[in-house]
């Protein structure tokens, strides 16, 4: 008959062993030759290059949006001043349509390479701006559909007390559209955080890169590509508690 | 005070206002009744340009207001409207409401429009809703309070567009008493609506309009005790 407490002893040592392994393997990674800074940097530029690029997509997205809304008092005009007012339309319509017709690594060498090419662009400004225009076009056809699921009648409201068409529009239309797109804008939000691990495309260190550097210098892929993914996981999780809160307490209007 | 002329409005193909001549003086409440589709809505709608005239002229305080070079902003602050739908802000408390555009216009400072629509709450007896927000409220409540708002910029005219169609019926007699005060303290009215009552009570004029026209026009006596036009016979037999 077997020593049933050998067994039970042989089963506590080989997780004992994993986990010695586990963590020999994580000093050996992240902390030998101070490698964990790469890490810390490599998260520095992914939050910093999110933020500001997810900046840009709201400014962007909320103009493009503005100008693609369908006007109504275009009647009162001649021909030559509707076509003059069509220009910008245009072009934000031609904007939206080129983001979302190409891939977005594309977009980021041609503006890396060719764009920016020889200016001398830092690159981390050059991605921002990548990152924010390709962000924007995407949050415009959000705020867009925000925009027109208001009813009509607020507008009118609005504009029946005597606000010019930009005010109703700051104080009446978007504060509402913003509230109905939340979701929709968080969900584009989570996508542009991801988005940004291919901006080692351009040699920016970013979280991914740093991972990618370390697996080079240390001949492992383990332990560098779970780190950097659980770093993202919580990094969005933080993300999206924080919309959830926000979205609660923008609903405070709805309650009875 | 509001004068027009030969008013046209046709919605693509569809021509829904066929040449209205009207003179609305200082003080006059004026009740617009007809069939649905007859364009007494979109006769009132034109009076403040939330629809755009196909032709004809409209003047308000001795500005043709129809003329594309006049600002249409300002003489819509000395029109008020209210709406069937309400369309009271869901986002802004009751009072924010209220205060919005007198203040973003920088017609009055803070203090002054919240002191200002407090005591214009008080009078339609709202006070303690001040705080709550238009989906806390009843629907007599919200159009009390849409009143209310247009009333904030101290208009010198106000349009109602069918205020009691969207209404509960036990709710449809506190928005009525509201604007037969209105009416009692002088304001110049314009009100489309189904009312009948209320256009016999309260209306100096009552004006019958069908396929986009002004049919008859007259003191409300004379309107429905003694109606000329067979159209107007046949729609008062209806609705009476």
């Amino acid at each position: 008959m077997p020593d049933v407490s050998l067994i039970t002893m042989n089963i506590f040592d080989s997780i004992g062993a994993f986990f010695q392994s586990l963590y020999d393997q994580f000093v050996f990674v992240f902390l030998d030759g101070n490698r964990y800074m790469l890490i810390v940097d490599g998260l520095k530029n992914t939050l910093i290059l999110s933020v500001f690029a997810a900046l840009i997509g709201i400014l962007v997205g909320l103009i493009v949006a503005v100008i693609r809304l369908p006007s109504n008092n275009l009647k009162n005009h001649n021909k030559f001043v509707r076509f003059l007012l069509a220009i910008p339309n245009w072009l934000a319509s031609a904007y939206v349509s080129i983001i979302r017709g190409t891939p977005f690594v594309v977009q980021l060498l041609i503006m890396y390479q060719i764009i920016f090419g020889k200016s001398g662009m830092d690159k981390m400004v050059v991605a921002i701006i990548a990152f924010g225009l390709n962000s924007g076009a995407y949050v415009a056809e959000i705020f867009r559909a925000g925009i027109q699921s208001i009813d009509k009648g607020q507008t009118e409201a609005g504009r029946s007390l005597g606000l010019t068409s930009f005010m109703t529009m700051r104080y009446i239309i978007v504060p509402q559209a913003i509230k109905n797109v939340l979701p929709a804008l968080g969900n584009e939000f989570i996508v542009l955080i991801k988005e940004t691990a291919v901006v080692g495309y351009i040699a920016l260190m970013d979280l991914t890169k740093a991972a990618d550097f370390i697996i080079s210098r240390t001949y492992t892929a383990y332990m560098p590509l779970i780190g950097v993914a659980i770093i993202y996981f919580i990094i969005i999780k933080i993300l999206t508690k924080g919309l959830g809160v926000m979205e609660r307490r923008l609903r405070a209007s709805d309650s009875r | 005070m509001i004068v027009v002329k030969d008013l046209h409005k046709a919605f693509g193909d569809h021509r829904v206002l066929c040449g209205i001549n009207e003179e609305i003086k200082k003080g006059e409440k004026v009740v617009v009744v007809g069939p649905s589709g007859s364009g007494k809505s979109t006769f009132l709608r034109c009076l403040n340009l939330l629809e755009t005239p196909t032709s004809g002229e409209i003047w308000f305080e001795d500005t043709l207001i129809t003329d594309p070079k006049c600002n249409v902003n300002q003489m819509r602050q000395k029109m008020g409207m209210v709406f069937q739908h309400f369309n009271l802000f869901p986002h802004l408390t009751v009072l924010q409401n209220i205060t919005l555009a007198p203040v973003k216009l920088k017609l009055q400072s803070e203090e002054q429009a919240k002191e200002n629509a407090l005591r214009l709450l008080k009078r339609v007896g709202l006070s303690e809703k001040a705080d709550s927000y238009p989906s806390q409220i009843s629907g007599g409540q919200k159009q009390r309070i849409a009143i209310v708002r247009s009333l904030a910029m101290n208009p010198d005219v106000m349009l109602f567009d069918e205020p009691t169609s969207a209404l509960d019926p036990e709710m449809v007699g506190e928005v009525l008493q509201v604007m037969k005060e209105l009416a009692e303290e002088g304001m110049t009215m314009v009100v489309v609506t189904h009312e009948m009552n209320f256009a016999r009570e309260v209306a100096t004029r009552v004006l019958f309009m069908d396929e986009g026209l002004i049919l008859e026009e007259s003191e409300p006596q004379a309107f429905f005790g003694n109606p000329q036009n067979p159209r107007l016979c046949d729609f008062l037999s209806k609705v009476l």
